[in-house]
């Protein structure tokens, strides 16, 4: 019969399904909201007048020992490591310094807007561990997140200011997400290997740094100035320091953890431990 | 491509009567299917539209719907009461096998995680040892699977031993099989349980008495670090 | 051509002509006459034209599904359209294979297999073979109707939401379904569920009014046993969705509440109990069951007897059979549970009320035999499709009797056979049904004749393509390959499984393309059939009676019932068919006559 009022029928539906669709938000979870506004903010800081940071994570007492990660059924990714992969909660460097402390400034930025960088940064997951383990990037800024191992992970975001994500990477690829919001820490996690977790610190400036191999970071290029540094630790919780910024000098600070530290508050969107298992049985067992 | 309708091997000591159970079943439906399929086949030819025929002005037959009620319902019926022995067996704790070695395995998105009883015999001690998606156990020897869900419902599919249980989150559920032979076999997630659900798999490492207990004591050792 | 004369020429009745039943109706808007329309006969076929879109919705899902089976990790040709979260360059992601496997189930049974048996037929057949002008509650039908069509639209738009569609399966279980947490669906999930708590609305007003108008509008002598086996099966579906469909609302209800406002319901962290959902999903569930294939089984009956030329084998058997199944269909719902942690006591009491519902399934299948048994059998489309549909059934009754036995069904739970199964029922079984019902009482319908030769090649390849696609699942379970798995690969005992995985997915493209076939007999027939005589099929019930399509309140004169509804090759005619308001020899006139001309529309 009349299929001319089929056809209306048929496309009042398709109107009320994308007016549905429209108030639910588009589709991609990170990536709006970056760009547009962002672009147009110029760098507030005169580097003429500008002072730098520089300092290191100072370690105390008896390294915990690291649990070693039964890779057995994942054969492609144990073959990626020269010896037993262990996990990156605490990793003591030779020279006693803390590795994986991500250090930024907290207070005395507010006031200024800063450019968020075109470059995205890349977290990689290679041999089923999340490279790097912590990671800074600017609120807003683009992270490249690849899958270099071409099994399935997922990328499971648990952020409380942002909104949370959960992406599945099936073979090698890679995939773009970021968050709008400074948030510091998002915790990740695949869920497929219950050891790989890693924490994106999110941050409104540019002045962050995650202390590495030999424990030393670095901000350069802040305006003169009183700042709070913080210093996060999964671990070990969080430490500030106040510091004072002088055109064209560099200031120290030192960060101490300590072994008896563990257990402290650590603030995160979400608590998460991967390898509480919940049942009294692996409980017993740690 | 295999169009087989044979199972595949049986390595659990109460395989064997499962399949049976399918077998028998396959043998009942397939003589109904080929019967019924052949008489339907049959009318279509003989009973097609020609010219001049009138069909027989027939209502039906309480004598025939008798015999097919009847018949179908002893049929299934004895099915059924056939079946309940291997399902008592399987799944009622009540008949569970006594002396059997306790494993906890506990299932989360999307691994599963299996907890052995160190030397002391007992599980929920400090020298319990684990395994990360592989599940070892002797040969000939009773296993109580002792099933936990972390999060979501997983299902614990060990195909080769014809054994299927859900692992529902805030409950302990318990099976148990023997394995018959020696073998590495498949152990599978059969629900839903999230994006991972496809790669929620592991493997079923059937040793020796003596294979296991090595690998046992090294296992412990190597936790214990 | 104006409005009015292409309704005219679409309906294929001449409205000119004075005496007809519907000509006070004449000058109603167009509005009320074909959108917000209360004719029963209108609103069926707008069920018709809606669940068939979904309809395409769930094949074209399907497709999506099977490449991603046949062809793993493979960019799906023109895949780059979708966007990044679905499949990124092309490659399907789990979490959306996820999804699709959720909607494509959520959408075929509830969007359109359910309104295509219920909505069409229920509407169309109901009022016309008992003989009423419309339905008891016109208004209520169409608010049926234009309840299932935002429910429709919300349930595509949750396809567009951030976290995408639900993925927790069309049985949605808790607490996979209780938070996005779990699946990284949440938008979604709740657009699912409330979608499904509208479409309940919807079945629900469609149940009440097909009750009352069975029991309260039948024509003079349309006793219950002359009652036509279509509508018998639409009376009995229409009192399992009244009864149903509010324990899977309230079910829902309890996951809504558990997703958004913070109850425990399913929530074991929350001493709330996942296996509470599993039991009100399937205490719904199972006869929801029956709701998709008894008035497909109603439909079948109706043409057999019809083609074959003979009243139907054991009447009163075959509406007691399902009536058994009714009953039944509300104590078996355990075995869907038979793995699931349930007691395993309630194991073997399931396990032997499921096998007692095989035995009413048997005698509907024997009866339809003994109906073909010494008939004279007319190959028309329409019987095609309802012969297939009696072997088909076969297939799906037999495979169930694995499942039913809990031991097998500890190995078949969750795997490939039971998705065979489950296929054979509700495509071999329901969509035979409904192809031959539409195929049938399209003329009644439409005014015209469908197109037999395009008919008859479209039943053809989908009988074979059906075949290729669902019988080899029952191997690939056998073989121990589970379903909803988005890559079997991953297990290496599943690796040899691959080619007959691809066989299966390059069947399922041929069959979704044969289905071109039916849509452009569909539409051409519309348009371009024959014109189609009031009873084409020389058929005895009451809808043959009246003008192809009736007008408005349907019959001009209200009919007399003198017998029953399959009075074929009666020896107290010459024709092979006796109306049944063809008047016994002896007895005034007032009916139409078998032997007599036929009627001409409108005189």
């Amino acid at each position: 019969m009349f299929d001319g009022i089929d056809l209306k029928k048929v496309l009042a539906a398709t109107v009320v399904a994308f007016i549905a669709t429209g108030c639910g938000g588009g589709g991609d979870a990170g990536s709006g909201g970056s760009g547009g506004g962002a672009a147009a903010v110029e760098n507030p800081v005169d580097a003429a007048t500008a002072g730098n940071i520089s300092g290191s994570i100072a370690f105390e007492g008896d390294a915990p020992a690291m649990q070693a990660i039964d890779m057995a059924e994942e054969p492609v990714c144990a073959d990626k490591h020269e010896s037993t992969p262990m996990t990156e909660a605490v990793v003591v460097n030779d020279n006693g310094t803390l590795a994986n402390v991500f250090v930024y400034v907290k207070e005395g930025l507010e006031s200024l807007e800063f450019p968020t960088p075109d470059q995205p940064v890349t977290l990689d997951q290679n041999g089923c561990v999340y490279v790097p383990h912590v990671l800074g990037v600017m609120a807003g800024q683009d992270i490249t997140i690849k899958n270099s191992d071409g099994l399935l992970h997922n990328i499971n975001a648990s952020p409380t200011e942002n909104r949370g994500f959960n992406m599945s990477q099936p073979v090698a690829m890679e995939g773009t997400r970021s968050f709008p919001v400074a948030e510091v820490m998002v915790p990740l996690r695949c869920d497929v290997h219950g050891w790989m977790t890693a924490y994106i610190g999110v941050v409104d400036n540019p002045f962050y740094a995650v202390s590495g191999g030999d424990g030393s970071f670095d901000l350069s290029t802040l305006p003169p100035g009183d700042y709070v540094l913080e210093a996060w630790h999964e671990r070990y919780g969080t430490q500030t320091q106040n510091v004072t910024v002088v055109t064209g000098e560099t200031a120290t600070v030192t960060f101490t953890f300590s072994a008896s530290m563990a257990g402290a508050v650590v603030p995160l969107g979400d608590a998460i431990d991967p390898h509480d298992h919940g049942s009294e049985a692996a409980r017993a067992d740690q | 491509m295999n169009w087989s309708w044979m199972l595949p091997e049986t390595v659990s000591t109460y395989g064997p009567a499962i399949d049976q159970m399918y077998y028998i079943i396959l043998v009942i439906t397939g003589v109904v299917f080929f019967l019924t399929e052949g008489l339907l086949i049959a009318f279509l030819v003989r009973y097609r539209h020609k010219e001049g025929r009138k069909a027989a002005y027939i209502h039906g037959s309480t004598k025939a719907e008798v015999i097919w009620t009847l018949t179908p319902f002893l049929i299934v019926m004895s099915i059924a009461l056939a079946s309940k022995s291997s399902w008592d067996l399987v799944k009622n704790p009540a008949n569970f096998p006594a002396d059997a070695m306790q494993v906890v395995v506990t299932a989360k998105q999307y691994e599963w995680n299996v907890t052995y009883a160190g030397a002391d015999g007992r599980i929920g001690t400090a020298d319990d040892f684990t395994s990360r998606n592989q599940l070892h156990v002797p040969v000939n020897k009773v296993v109580t699977v002792n099933l936990r869900s972390e999060d979501v419902i997983h299902s614990f599919f060990l195909p080769d031993f014809r054994l299927k249980q859900d692992a529902v989150p805030g409950k302990e559920i318990s099976v148990w099989f023997e394995a018959t032979r020696t073998g590495e076999f498949t152990l599978g997630c059969a629900e839903l349980c999230g994006l991972g659900h496809y790669r929620m798999k592991g493997t079923v490492f059937v040793h020796t008495d003596a294979d296991f207990q090595s690998w046992a004591a090294s296992r412990a050792e190597e936790e214990q670090q | 051509m104006s409005t009015a004369q292409l309704v005219s020429s679409l309906e294929g009745e001449d409205r000119s002509q004075p005496g007809y039943a519907g000509e006070g109706q004449h000058d109603i808007s167009f509005i009320r006459k074909y959108i917000f329309s209360t004719d029963h006969k209108t609103i069926g076929k707008q069920f018709l034209f809606l669940s068939l879109f979904f309809l395409v919705v769930g094949g074209a899902l399907a497709g999506l599904m099977r490449w991603q089976l046949g062809f793993p990790g493979q960019p799906l040709p023109g895949g780059g359209v979708l966007p990044d979260t679905m499949a990124p360059g092309g490659i399907i992601l789990p979490e959306f294979y996820n999804s699709l496997v959720t909607m494509h189930g959520t959408i075929m049974v509830f969007f359109a297999i359910m309104p295509l048996l219920v909505g069409v037929f229920g509407n169309l057949l109901i009022p016309l073979q008992i003989g009423a002008p419309d339905m008891a509650f016109p208004k209520l039908n169409m608010m049926s109707f234009w309840l299932a069509v935002p429910a429709g639209a919300v349930m595509l738009a949750s396809f567009f939401v951030e976290g995408g569609a639900a993925g927790a399966g069309w049985t949605s279980y808790a607490p996979l379904s209780t938070s996005g947490e779990w699946t990284g669906v949440y938008l979604g999930q709740q657009l699912w569920l409330a979608s499904l708590i509208i479409m309940g609305f919807s079945s629900l007003t469609g149940a009440v009014n097909y009750i009352t108008t069975v029991i309260n509008m039948r024509a003079p002598g349309m006793t219950w046993f002359r009652i036509p086996l279509p509508t018998w099966s639409l009376f009995i579906t229409a009192i399992l969705i009244l009864l149903a469909i509010p324990i899977l609302t309230g079910g829902l209800i309890m996951l809504l509440f558990d997703q958004t406002i913070g109850t425990t319901f399913f929530i074991p962290a929350g001493s709330g109990e996942p296996l509470l959902w599993q039991h009100v999903f399937w205490f719904f569930g199972h006869p929801e069951v029956y709701i998709l294939i008894l008035p497909a089984m109603g439909i079948v009956s109706e043409v057999l007897a019809c083609r074959a030329r003979k009243p139907i084998f054991g009447y009163h058997a075959m509406v007691l059979a399902m009536i058994a199944i009714a009953f039944l269909g509300w104590i078996v719902w355990g075995h869907h549970m038979f793995q699931s942690g349930m007691n395993p006591m309630l194991g073997t009491t399931f396990m032997i009320s499921t096998v007692v519902i095989a035995v009413p399934s048997a005698i509907k299948t024997f009866n339809w035999l003994g109906t073909l048994w010494r008939g004279d059998i007319h190959f028309d489309t329409p019987m095609l499709h309802a012969l297939s549909f009696v072997s088909m059934f076969i297939i799906g009754g037999l495979s169930g009797i694995f499942m039913a036995s809990a031991p097998v069904d500890m190995y078949f739970h969750d795997t490939y056979f039971i998705v065979a199964h489950i296929h054979y029922v509700l495509f071999g079984g329901s969509l035979f049904g409904i192809f031959a019902g539409i195929t049938f009482w399209f003329p009644k319908m439409f005014g015209r004749m469908m197109g037999e030769g395009l008919g008859k090649i479209h039943f053809g390849l989908t009988f074979i393509f059906y075949n290729m696609v669902f019988f080899p699942m029952h191997n690939l379970g056998v073989q121990g390959m589970m379903r909803r798995i988005y890559d079997p690969n991953e297990y290496e005992f599943l690796r040899p499984l691959q080619e007959m995985n691809t066989f299966i997915s390059i069947s399922v493209f041929l069959l979704v393309t044969t289905q071109f076939l039916f849509a452009f007999n569909f539409f051409w027939s519309m348009f371009k059939g024959r014109r189609a005589p009031a009873n084409p099929w020389n058929s005895n019930t009451l809808e043959w009676t009246v003008p192809s399509p009736p007008a408005h309140g349907n019959f001009a004169v209200m009919p007399t019932v003198y017998r029953g509804p399959y009075e074929y090759s009666s020896p107290e005619v010459d024709a092979d068919f006796y109306p049944q308001d063809q008047p016994p020899p002896g007895v005034g006139s007032g009916g139409h006559t078998a032997s007599g001309p036929e009627p001409v529309p409108g005189a």
